[in-house]
């Protein structure tokens, strides 16, 4: 296997300009939302929405402007570009019926189109809403980091098209060198509130996208403290394979409620 | 971005809290506008500072470099006398009202005293203010002495006048420095903040940071999108910020100047070989048949552009060769090289004027290429009423725009103003090339030029723009071949050979093009960049290697003496040059990359990046010197010599980038008495193309409408001029009509300061991205963002469509409502700031109101440029 490649989003260097999710649906001949005939979202200037099966890359929009005071002193715009994280547990991979999700040499998950029959059983069992069914396959479609790109030696669509380097790609381990230099330099500018998110394996054992962030992850709408499926499941050698599959079901039902009472939250904090 | 990371401040000065405000260091937030109340008082910040006033740096540079101790006209009043806020010299206009102006100034009272910058006599009189230019004219009343046998070489020896007078101590009041001192001494921090709305404590800040990273050791640069022009006084604020940057000596250094972020790929480009106009090719003026400006003969025309001082003393050379290009063998210096078949022009034909002369039915025809005015344009429902009297419209474009569906889409079709069968423009549209579809090349900001070359084929029946004009220009030729009218043999005799020939493989760098790469009917576009580069008369394939080479006997063909030099050699072309500076090279120019006009300098001006000396000013801005003990060339070994006698000579100018200067000229030189060109200035005179080789801090000729940049309101603006009793700039353009109304001041029907714009996503009117579905998808529709206090008061919710009006139009909106956006506090007055992209249509993907339906014709007195960066509106529910 090659060395675990990877995303590095510094959001701090984003400037918003959506040329990631571009590139992405250009190399990737995603489609556009009703053919382009798309609606604002009233969000900011985040029109896309969210990461789903024609939306692999997504760029969030975050005001944080208390309007109260006029001058708008401590103003904020955060801006992320957000992708799948290639989890090192990957749910999504770990509740596959067919197989269709595979881990590459590159250490990164890719769905496989040909095998997916389109169960959703993947799209709840992320704990980052990534994962969508495109309408074109009727199949489950995220990031696949590119994989095509990368078996030819080339980096992905998105990084290469990134103006700023806020996406860099590279082996894990450069990365996270560059990332925690990063975060000292802006800790030495005072900027302490820069931290960074899925760089260890605290987060489902390590995300190999990963970011830096100013603000709690929940503004960005990450989870603090993402679960994976396989936690819901009792322990091995109780029960049946029927009720393993129950509980499973059960666990993913349980799951899927979080994250709908997650998303309900976050939209009232943007409201 | 990597400045940022490499420890610059970033400053981001708007009415809105934009992507670049997320990530700026600080935001200083001003009305629309406001911006030369903004910059003046920074001007006055830095004029006060205790470190500026002591500084050797700043004094030495303000000092030498500047025509700071210069002394100026006695006759000069300034605006702060009585706070009038206009200068001495405006009168009323009484030329052709077609050219807009509401009043002019005479500028003869503004001029050096001893020795007039040029006084260009009644600089507006022509209703071609555009026309002129900074660096040339003559005293109207002592016209030189040149006769019909005047040999050319000998003319700019006739202009030579008088040095100015000076007072290098800065004690005499009538000193440029003094001038621009009490100028600004009313732009305090208070005064900014009543004018602009943006908070004191901010604006220091702002003040301070500047301040505190220009000197020796550090140089600020100034980056604006070309929305800075767009205002009734936009030139004035680009050389306010000009201005700032002399006293701060961020000018001709590494990391310094005032860049122009341009809306376009190659506007630079389009203006060095313009589609303006009043220029011709180079930046030298478009001839005239205008009364005030004596363009008569190719000797008028010569003694009343050219400079006896300066790098302009060559103008003879560059408009001989110039003219050249233009007629080949034909041009001889019997007929004036055929000056009398160049076009004249005798009004402002910029694109306002001719829009109104359009809508009165004086045009017949347009081409329309690469622009689409039913939406890009001012006051467009004006514009697209015009383009319905013509006879004969040609588009050529990627997708069937605004502008060529007018006739039966447009708004006023829809809403019955106009019916398509009451029409009679013939429309015909061509399909284009994109650009990845030919060959060509890209002039950035800084002057790089930048040769791409083709990757696909167009598809179907899509020509490029080179074989349009190619095939339009032979039918043209074919159609005048045996006219015997005198006004026929400007085209009859225009040198047009650009076809493929023999010839061809050699400047193709041995290439043979072939069907695929050229099809037919394309001309060879190295044979247009050959001519621009210009080549011995007597044979083409002798290239010029630099304009230093111009002649003004006819010898030399050159359409554009400033790119001369890019094209050194048939297969040689310096915009293909892809060498950049490895990181360890310290000099980090990329002299290899591209060619920068002119003579492939970086820096224009750099000699100031050198103490008066001829020392670095520091270690850290190293970039070019003095070497006293240079006896050659250290690139080529070649030795230096005199360019007259051939003589050996000890001494240059050497450095990373190319010195914007004479190559062997000491910092010690003094010019002797009666010398001409750049001999006429000292070793320590760095600004070249300027009439005293100074930076100018007060423009004694050039601008029409003040020496000094002055706030004025906008034309539509809801408050009175906080600073003057001149409530706008006095010698603006308006074109009054009826349907192109303004509100008054402080207008309760219209009380919204709005601004518009463009968004990342989508470029200009929308053709080459709202027609593109992912494009389209990110910013789908038009939206007018408002702040969260503004949608209070008006009970809007965001994402409601709303209802926007001015005098000339109302459109509908949907309400983006963003903290983003604020009211300022204007002179006690609590006003709401709105502002809308512009750029949507009726056609495309996705679609849309046209907001400049909302904007009115007004234009900047120099170079016409709209206002549609600041107006006012109103805001309802719909």
């Amino acid at each position: 296997m090659a060395e675990p490649m990877g995303f590095f989003t510094d959001t701090t260097v984003c400037i918003g300009c959506k040329a990631c999710e571009i590139a992405c649906k250009q190399w990737n001949q995603l489609p556009a939302t009703n053919g382009g005939q798309n609606t604002i979202s009233g969000v900011s200037y985040d029109n896309t929405r969210q990461l789903d099966g024609i939306h692999w890359r997504h760029v969030r929009f975050i005001e944080q402007f208390d309007t109260r005071d006029p001058n708008r002193t401590d103003g904020r715009w955060l801006l992320m570009s957000d992708v799948c994280k290639h989890c090192v547990q990957a749910g999504c991979l770990e509740v596959c019926p067919t197989g269709a999700i595979v881990r590459t040499e590159f250490d990164t998950v890719v769905i496989q189109s040909d095998v997916c029959n389109g169960c959703r059983a993947c799209i709840s069992a992320c704990p980052f809403g990534v994962i969508g069914i495109n309408p074109v396959s009727h199949t489950a479609q995220k990031c696949t980091l590119c994989y095509d790109r990368l078996k030819v030696g080339m980096e992905p669509a998105c990084s290469k098209a990134c103006p700023t380097d806020s996406i860099q790609f590279g082996t894990i381990s450069q990365l996270r060198d560059r990332a925690q230099k990063r975060v000292g330099d802006l800790h030495q500018q005072g900027q302490t509130e820069a931290y960074l998110y899925g760089a260890d394996d605290k987060i489902v054992g390590g995300l190999n996208s990963f970011f830096l962030l100013m603000d709690k992850p929940e503004v960005y709408g990450l989870p603090k403290d993402p679960q994976l499926p396989s936690r819901n499941l009792a322990p091995s050698g109780i029960g049946s394979g029927i009720g393993a599959v129950l509980v499973g079901l059960l666990g993913l039902l349980n799951f899927r409620k979080r994250r709908m009472d997650r998303f309900a939250a976050q939209g009232h904090r943007e409201s | 971005m990597k400045a940022k990371l490499n420890g610059a401040k970033i400053i981001h000065v708007d009415p809105r809290f934009t992507r670049t405000s997320a990530l700026a260091n600080i935001h200083a937030p001003i009305r629309a506008g406001s911006d030369i109340a903004f910059l003046g008082g920074i001007i006055n910040y830095v004029l006060n500072d205790k470190r500026w006033q002591t500084d050797e740096f700043f004094q030495t540079y303000l000092k030498t470099y500047t025509n700071a101790a210069t002394i100026i006209n006695k006759d000069f009043k300034d605006t702060e006398d009585g706070e009038s806020g206009v200068f001495s010299g405006l009168m009323e206009y009484t030329g052709d009202p077609m050219n807009g102006f509401v009043g002019e100034y005479d500028n003869k009272s503004w001029q050096y005293e001893g020795g007039p910058a040029q006084d260009q006599g009644r600089s507006a009189a022509t209703g071609q203010s555009g026309e002129q230019s900074v660096e040339s004219g003559q005293e109207s009343n002592q016209q030189p002495q040149v006769k019909p046998d005047t040999p050319l070489s000998d003319i700019p020896k006739l202009l030579l006048k008088p040095a100015p007078n000076r007072d290098e101590t800065l004690k005499n009041p009538r000193c440029v420095i003094n001038i621009v001192r009490r100028h600004f001494s009313r732009y305090t921090p208070e005064m900014v903040e009543r004018v602009t709305g943006c908070p004191q404590e901010r604006f220091i800040e702002v003040a301070r940071t500047l301040l505190d990273n220009s000197g020796r050791e550090r140089t600020s640069a100034f980056a604006y999108a070309v929305g800075w022009t767009q205002h009734s006084y936009g030139c004035q604020m680009i050389g306010c910020c000009a201005l700032l940057q002399l006293l701060l000596g961020n000018i001709g250094r590494p990391g310094g100047g005032v860049m122009a972020l341009r809306g376009h790929a190659t506007i630079q480009g389009s203006t060095d070989i313009p589609t303006l106009y009043h220029s011709i090719h180079g930046y030298m003026p478009h001839p005239s048949a205008a009364k005030a400006k004596k363009h008569d003969t190719l000797r008028d025309y010569l003694a009343t552009e050219t400079l006896a001082k300066s790098y302009w003393a060559n103008m003879p050379k560059f408009m001989v060769s110039y003219l050249k290009s233009m007629y080949g063998d034909a041009a001889t210096p019997e007929n004036d090289f055929g000056y009398d078949w160049h076009p004249k022009i005798a009004g402002d034909y910029s694109h306002m004027p001719m829009f109104i002369r359009m809508a009165e039915g004086q045009v017949k025809g347009m081409f329309c290429m690469g622009q689409n005015p039913a939406v890009g344009g001012q006051n467009a429902i004006l514009q697209r009423k015009a383009l319905a009297k013509l006879d004969w419209l040609v588009v050529k474009d990627n997708f069937e725009h605004e502008t060529a569906a007018f006739w039966y889409k447009s708004p006023e079709v829809q809403n019955g103003d106009l019916k398509t069968e009451d029409i009679k423009t013939e429309v015909f549209f061509f399909p284009s090339a994109q650009v990845a579809e030919m060959d060509g090349s890209y002039t950035n900001t800084q002057r790089l030029v930048q040769w791409h070359n083709k990757a696909a084929d167009a598809p179907g029946d899509c020509r490029t723009d080179p074989w349009f004009t190619h095939q339009l220009a032979k039918r043209l030729k074919a159609m005048y071949a045996n006219s015997t009218l005198p006004r026929d043999q400007g085209i009859k005799n225009l040198l047009w050979n650009f076809d493929f020939g023999p010839d061809s493989p050699e400047l193709h760098q041995g290439s043979e093009p072939s069907e695929d790469t050229h099809p037919e009917g394309e001309p060879d576009i190295h044979k247009m960049i050959r001519e621009i580069n210009g080549y011995q008369s007597a044979d083409p394939t002798k290239h010029l290697k630099s304009f230093a080479e111009l002649k003004d006997d006819g010898s030399t063909t050159c359409a554009s003496w400033i790119y001369s030099g890019v094209y050194p050699e048939p297969g040689k072309l310096l915009a293909n040059n892809r060498q950049p500076d490895p990181p360890t090279n310290p000099a980090q120019t990329h002299l290899g990359w591209g060619f920068s006009w002119p003579a492939n300098r970086r820096i224009l001006y750099n000699r100031a990046s050198a103490d008066p000396a001829g020392k670095p000013w520091s270690e850290r801005k190293k970039y070019i010197w003095w070497d006293p003990e240079s006896t050659a060339d250290p690139k080529t070994g070649q030795p230096w010599t005199n360019a007259t006698t051939g003589e050996p000579v000890k001494g240059a100018w050497l450095g990373y980038d190319v010195p914007d200067f004479g190559r062997n000229k000491p910092p010690d030189y003094k010019p002797p008495e009666g010398a001409i060109g750049l001999d006429a200035h000292s070793g320590t005179d760095p600004f070249i193309m300027k009439l005293d080789g100074k930076g100018w801090l007060f423009t004694p000729t050039g601008l029409v409408d003040g020496p000094l940049p002055t706030h004025y309101e906008p034309l539509e603006s809801p408050v009175q001029n906080p600073m003057y009793k001149q409530q706008i700039s006095p010698v603006v353009k308006y074109w009054k009509r009826d349907d192109n109304a303004l509100a008054q001041v402080g207008d309760e029907k219209y009380p919204y300061v709005i601004s518009t714009y463009r968004l990342t996503e989508h470029h200009l009117t929308g053709v080459m991205t709202r027609w593109l579905p992912w494009l389209a998808e990110v910013q789908p529709e038009l939206f007018i963002e408002i702040s969260p206090e503004l949608a209070q008061e008006k009970k809007i919710e965001n994402t409601e469509m709303v209802r926007i009006s001015t005098p000339r139009g109302t459109i509908e909106a949907k309400a983006l409502v963003t903290g983003r956006m604020r009211p300022f506090m204007i002179d006690g007055k609590r006003i709401h700031h709105v502002g809308m992209p512009w750029q949507w249509g009726y056609q495309g993907v996705v679609t849309g109101a046209v907001v400049n339906d909302l904007v009115a014709l007004i234009g900047e007195p120099n170079v016409a440029i709209h206002e549609g960066k600041t107006f006012v509106c109103n805001v309802e529910k719909k």
